[in-house]
């Protein structure tokens, strides 16, 4: 089974293929069939990769094959060695964990899609792209060099645009007159600024080391190949990439708007597995963070930041699933700082209970739309318990795991980042962390309870047509629902097992973390991590207190605080104008400098002809805005000359062929005489 | 004596001929055919080299222009057939939907 | 090797008259017809160039394939009243004469300058009379999959041709 890891990744794309290119003749029976057979088939063949990994001894626990060589590029090493470039698949106790949280949970979202979207058009093109998806993430996860990851990292983000945007002609959010297909791109073009740092910090690497082969780049870390400084820079460079994919400050604004697509994907790409691809990259790369303390600390520092920003927005939010984007984003800090605090096991324990936890909410957020006929407004809900009893026991569960309740998955990997944070001493994270359980557990059970109890808000027709979700949705939800509970009892702490080592997660991941002993731990007692275990655990249950307080006990509660805490609440509540300051302080001055380009362009391309009209219809202008310039300032000039050169320069798009061919015979000569030149 | 330089003057010459022609001829099947001027000129210079060199490999590579020629050819024709049913032209100056 | 020389000579004044013929012709039969002429002595270049195979497939798909499509478009297309006029384009005809001559001088100007070894023996290219062995060992040895790929290729342009020019239902 090992030597067939090259395979995981491609058996989705056979779906893509029969389901895109024939899907259109298909039942929908048949589509949904054939994408998610071959998604079960990527899980089989991964649990048995996995299990056959598992039987090699703890230390040769690394298997990689190469399928070809992809591009044999000439000599970039500071010794001039050629880099060489292979489409080559590793599994390692790293990979392998994601490759089988990725195929288990998007199987089981593909099940779920199949009832979810049986009512929509586009079923086949939902299915080719869902595929595509896991193709797509399975590169990511199993590549064995940087370039190999991020053809699956992009492709990923294509994925997701495509599925942001999947009902490119609906309208997504009614006060800012944003479409769904507005939303894809702008998920796609914040991503886009993430990667630009990912790929100049793999430039580095490529260049320092002559390889990108993870195992190699790390040795060659290790080696002390890399300067300090320099370490420090890629480290952070990569870090920023991740920023963008996983939806960290300050590039975070993409993920609430990425709820604009199906439910099944936000569950699948926007919640379980592809935001967390930044965090694997960061854990991928643990040797070279462990060498770079700074950069070390910006993840952590950003992780914290955002865990407690992103909980603070989901407080006041009114959409069902932008709630749970925001807690996404905040759950992805949690991780980022696990890993910036040097606990990558927790992190990675934490990405993995989070994906089943999360997608079990996404999952049972789509239920409660699908039975509220696409209903998102939490305000407008209520009650549902009785109507949804499956729905509602499921969601309750995944609640409990994501506030950190003993028992429950949650409880566990928070505890593994938060111990881990004060272990290593980071006081500060810690205490941020800490407050950003408590308000997690606030906003879930404050959703919980405006669904799922309460007298029901909606009109009277959503009433008549309440109805619980069919079997292909509430299976998933059931077993997703077992995963979130018993998901964490891999990963069971030394303090709470008597001493027994139960925790088979962070042994399983040993032989990848260990190289910089980031054990944690040493030098303090069981009773201390107890009693810190304890109060995290007080924290969550005082936030579940007052939400029940404020939303079950206390009518009109909810209101007199929203208008006592006034300025504070609408500031939350327009999620601290963050959108509204990026497109103010990026996107407008971007505008006016393109603008102002296309004029400079202008006055050079139309010079020859014009140049002695316009020159002397400039200066009477110069001139009498001159005498104007007291009164009107020079505003009205600056606008004029945008307009009149903007008006000139859309002829240089003749829309003829022969002027672009020309144009080309030009480019030519620039060449040649730039050649010649530099000879 | 023949050298592989009188060739490629030669083969300069008619590339610029083709050139000339799909920037200054309005016609679209005239440009398709000099488009299979410059790809003429070019085989000419593939086939001087792989004389002068002497290797087979510019005649090979020369054969594989020929049938990229000929299938550009036949996509091309097709092209102009689709564009004269809908606008009853296949005058390039006449076709400028893409204008700005 | 001087009537080497001399016939060169001749093809090209004649390979090059004809292409000027080609692009300046006003009637596209005539054009056509030129093309022919210049797809001719481009073929006996070939030869005199021990590329007889070449020569042999030049006249056979440009001479007997293209040229026979591009008139048959002609005769589909072309109708009266479809002719030259039309506005006057003195600007792009002039900034395009200038560029393309600018061009064509700083290229040659680099040619004549690295100049070129005279020809080494003609040994490796086969026998005299015909190089026909050496091409296919070459073809289907070592360039068997380009091979394979522009027949794919080929294929894929009928498809595309036919789907394209056949009418709308």
């Amino acid at each position: 089974m090992l030597k067939l890891i090259g395979l995981i990744p491609v058996l989705p794309l056979v779906g893509v293929a029969v389901n895109g290119l024939l899907g259109h003749r298909m039942s929908r029976r048949a589509v949904g069939t054939v994408a998610c057979a071959v998604v079960a088939a990527s899980f089989l063949l991964a649990v048995g990769a996995a299990v056959e990994l598992a039987g090699l001894p703890e230390h040769e626990r690394y298997f990689r094959t190469e399928v070809a060589t992809w591009l044999p590029l000439g000599p970039v090493g500071p010794e001039g060695e050629a880099l060489r470039i292979a489409w080559g698949f590793a599994l390692d106790p790293l990979s392998a964990v994601l490759m089988l949280v990725v195929t288990a949970v998007g199987f089981l979202i593909h099940v779920y899609a199949t009832g979810y979207m049986a009512h929509e058009e586009g079923f086949a093109r939902f299915f080719s792209y869902m595929n595509l998806f896991m193709a797509m993430m399975l590169t990511l996860t199993l590549g064995s060099n940087m370039l190999v990851m991020f053809v699956g990292w992009e492709g990923v983000g294509l994925c997701s645009y495509l599925l942001i945007g999947f009902f490119y002609d609906r309208p997504f959010d009614a006060r800012t007159g944003v479409s769904c297909a507005d939303a894809g791109r702008k998920a796609f073009l914040t991503n886009r600024i993430g990667d630009f740092a990912f790929l100049i910090g793999m430039f580095y690497l490529a260049t320092t080391f002559g390889t990108l082969d993870f195992r190699e780049v790390s040795e060659g870390i290790a080696g002390g190949g890399m300067g300090h400084a320099l370490l420090a820079a890629v480290g952070i460079l990569l870090f920023f990439g991740a920023c963008g994919k996983s939806a960290q400050v300050p590039l975070y604004v993409w993920l609430p708007d990425a709820m604009a697509g199906p439910t099944p994907v936000s569950a699948l790409i926007h919640a379980a597995t592809m935001v967390t691809a930044g965090v694997y990259m960061v854990c991928r790369m643990n040797v070279l963070y462990a060498h770079a303390p700074e950069a070390m600390a910006v993840v952590a520092g950003v992780g914290a930041l955002t865990a407690i920003f992103a909980a603070s927005m989901g407080l006041a939010a009114t959409d069902i699933k932008k709630v749970l984007a925001y807690s996404t984003v905040s759950q992805l800090g949690y991780m980022f700082a696990g890993a910036g605090v040097g606990a990558f096991a927790g992190s990675m324990f934490h990405l993995t209970t989070h994906a089943f936890f999360k997608a079990l909410l996404f999952l049972g957020a789509g239920s409660v739309i699908h039975g509220m006929s696409g209903e998102q407004d939490i305000r407008r809900m209520g009650g549902l318990r009785s109507k949804m009893p499956t729905t509602y026991r499921t969601f309750l569960v995944a609640t409990l795991a994501i506030a950190g309740i003993p028992g429950f998955a949650g409880f566990f990997s928070k505890d593994e980042i938060l111990w881990g944070a004060w272990a290593s001493g980071h006081r500060v994270v810690w205490a941020v962390l800490a407050a950003a359980a408590g308000l997690t557990a606030f906003y879930m059970f404050r959703l919980v309870y405006l669904v799922f109890f309460g007298g029901f808000r909606g009109t009277h027709e959503q009433e008549h047509h309440l109805h619980e979700s069919p079997r292909s949705m509430t299976v998933p939800l059931a077993l997703l629902a077992v995963l979130s509970v018993v998901g964490g009892w891999i990963g069971i702490p030394k303090a709470l097992s008597l001493g027994a080592d139960v925790n088979v997660f962070g042994r399983w991941l040993e032989p990848v973390f260990a190289a910089h002993g980031g054990e944690h731990g040493s030098g303090h007692g069981v009773a201390q991590e107890l009693g810190f275990m304890a109060l995290a655990v007080a924290v969550a249950l005082a936030g579940i207190w007052i939400a029940t307080e404020i939303y079950r006990r206390r009518e009109g509660l909810a209101e007199r605080l929203s208008a006592a805490l006034g300025p504070l609440y609408r500031m939350v509540r327009n999620l601290y104008w963050v959108d509204e300051l990026y497109d103010a302080v990026l996107i407008r001055p971007f505008y006016a400098l393109c603008h102002a380009s296309r004029g400079f362009d202008a006055r050079i391309v139309d010079g020859a002809v014009n140049g002695v009209r316009h020159v002397t219809i400039g200066l009477s202008h110069a001139s009498n805005a001159h005498d104007r310039w007291i009164v009107d300032g020079a505003v009205n000039l600056v606008g004029h000359a945008v307009r009149g050169a903007s008006w000139t320069f859309r002829r240089v798009q003749t829309g003829l062929v022969q002027s672009y061919a020309a144009a080309m015979v030009f480019g030519v000569f620039v060449l040649l005489v730039l050649y010649t030149l530099a000879r | 004596m023949l050298e592989p330089l009188h060739v490629m003057i030669l083969s300069l010459a008619m590339f610029s001929v083709g050139v000339l022609g799909v920037l200054l001829r309005r016609n679209a099947i005239l440009i398709l055919m000099s488009i299979e001027l410059m790809l003429n000129a070019a085989n000419l210079n593939f086939i001087a080299f792989a004389w002068a060199h002497p290797d087979v490999a510019g005649q090979v590579f020369a054969l594989f222009v020929i049938a990229t020629a000929a299938g550009e050819t036949a996509v091309g024709l097709a092209i102009l057939i689709a564009v004269f049913r809908n606008r009853s032209s296949i005058r390039v100056d006449e076709i400028d939907l893409l204008k700005g | 090797m001087e009537a080497q020389f001399l016939m060169f000579l001749a093809l090209a004044a004649v390979a090059l008259a004809a292409s000027v013929m080609v692009i300046t012709r006003r009637n596209l039969v005539h054009s056509a017809l030129y093309l022919i002429v210049t797809f001719f002595a481009v073929a006996a270049i070939y030869v005199l160039l021990h590329a007889e195979f070449l020569g042999v497939v030049q006249l056979l798909v440009y001479a007997g394939g293209i040229m026979v499509l591009f008139l048959f478009v002609i005769l589909l297309v072309e109708r009266p009243g479809t002719g030259p006029a039309g506005k006057p384009m003195r600007w792009h005809a002039a900034a395009s004469g200038v560029l393309t001559l600018l061009v064509a001088a700083i290229l040659g100007a680099h040619f004549l300058r690295s100049g070129m070894a005279p020809p080494g023996g003609t040994a490796v290219l086969g026998a005299s009379g015909g190089n026909l062995e050496t091409v296919s060992l070459a073809l289907f040895r070592n360039y068997l999959l380009p091979f394979e790929v522009v027949s794919v290729l080929l294929l894929v342009a009928l498809v595309g041709a036919i789907v394209l020019a056949r009418p709308r239902a």
